[in-house]
């Protein structure tokens, strides 16, 4: 079995759906594999797998303009690969998105490789002036989730909620 | 051909359709042709206009999705080739004007021009139709069958590197979105 919560991402899941969201951008990673995998075997919701999370940018703003809600998954290097879109198309066209950010590299990775993105995600946010929140607590997932599309559509800008290694990941240890 | 040439060609065609296109001259130039509000010009973001237009695309299936992007952007993002070819929307044009440089920045030659294949490198990623064209006359033959055949195209249009004399124009970025975004939205309901 692997520790990836089937339980918080299927919260998840459920409050994407009850927020409106019928369209979802994803770039696997483990973390994700539960929430896309609900999406794939969703009727309702349209999974769009891509090559590189940027292009995430690009498919929820035409998804917006379009009159389509939409979520975009990726891992917190997804999201530093996507910075120019979000900054030179979402920001600059005022295009409300909703990221939902695997936050690896805090405390308890094991893996070196993904140490590195998660010394500097909050930071970017910050610069960025993302409005953000971590989703660590299955008990907040839902009212957090719907904030945050909230803000997102009156402002029209981009969020973020981080998906902690609480929430996601069942530690065998 | 020059660009805005091919644009004047199948301007009419673009009545009633979904059209984005990316940022510099290609935007100019058809904005000097005429805007409209069907119209939405990606001012930045270089190589996300396919993307958006997949986004369009998929979200509009009632509707055709004409994108005019350029060969500098494509090969910013080769990898949405493959995403436009998985996901194969059958009512997007993707029109990719060729002048093997980055003009807007002064002219750089882009690998186009050292024989890299974009019509080629869209096939192989799986875009059910695609081809090069080089004069007028071939350029609206091939986007009128591919208005007509109602599948993913990818339409490589070598065009001369000639752009018009300036980039910014008198319709501002937000005006130009949000009037897009009204126009999408009034031709669902009106349907």
């Amino acid at each position: 079995m692997s520790p990836v919560s089937t339980s918080a991402s299927r919260l998840v899941y459920d409050a994407l759906k009850s927020c409106g969201v019928r369209l979802m951008s994803a770039l696997p990673e483990t973390w994700l594999v539960h929430l896309i995998g609900l999406a794939e075997a969703d009727p309702d919701m349209t999974l769009v797998r891509l090559a590189k999370e940027e292009e995430g940018v690009g498919i929820s703003a035409g998804a917006h303009l379009a009159g389509v809600k939409s979520a975009m998954l990726m891992q917190n290097h997804g999201f530093l690969a996507s910075i120019n879109g979000i900054v030179s198309c979402a920001q600059l066209y005022r295009i409300p998105l909703l990221m939902l950010v695997s936050y690896r590299g805090e405390f308890g990775e094991r893996d070196p490789w993904q140490t590195e993105g998660g010394g500097v995600t909050e930071d970017l946010l910050r610069a960025l002036r993302i409005p953000f929140a971590r989703l660590e607590n299955p008990s907040h997932v839902s009212h957090r989730i719907a904030k945050a599309q909230t803000l997102a559509h009156s402002a029209n800008k981009p969020v973020a909620l981080l998906l902690c290694r609480d929430l996601m990941w069942e530690e065998q240890t | 051909m020059r660009r805005l040439d091919a644009l004047r060609a199948v301007y009419s065609q673009l009545e009633g359709r979904i059209v984005v296109t990316i940022m510099g001259a290609v935007a100019a130039e058809l904005q000097s042709i005429g805007h409209r509000p069907n119209f939405f010009y990606l001012q930045h973001a270089m190589g996300l206009a396919s993307s958006l237009g997949l986004g369009i695309a998929l979200s509009r299936p009632d509707r055709q999705v004409v994108v005019f992007d350029g060969d500098g952007s494509v090969l910013m993002n080769l990898g949405g080739l493959t995403t436009l070819a998985r996901y194969r929307p059958r009512n997007l044009v993707h029109v990719v004007f060729d002048n093997e440089s980055l003009l807007s920045v002064g002219g750089f030659p882009t690998a186009t021009s050292t024989g890299s294949d974009l019509a080629g490198i869209a096939a192989a990623a799986g875009v059910p139709r695609t081809q090069t064209v080089r004069s007028i006359d071939e350029f609206t033959h091939a986007f009128d069958e591919a208005l007509a055949a109602e599948d993913l195209t990818t339409l490589v249009a070598k065009v001369e590197p000639v752009g018009p004399s300036a980039y910014v124009t008198d319709l501002s970025l937000l005006e130009n979105r949000f009037q897009f975004q009204r126009y999408l939205k009034e031709s669902r309901t009106t349907r």
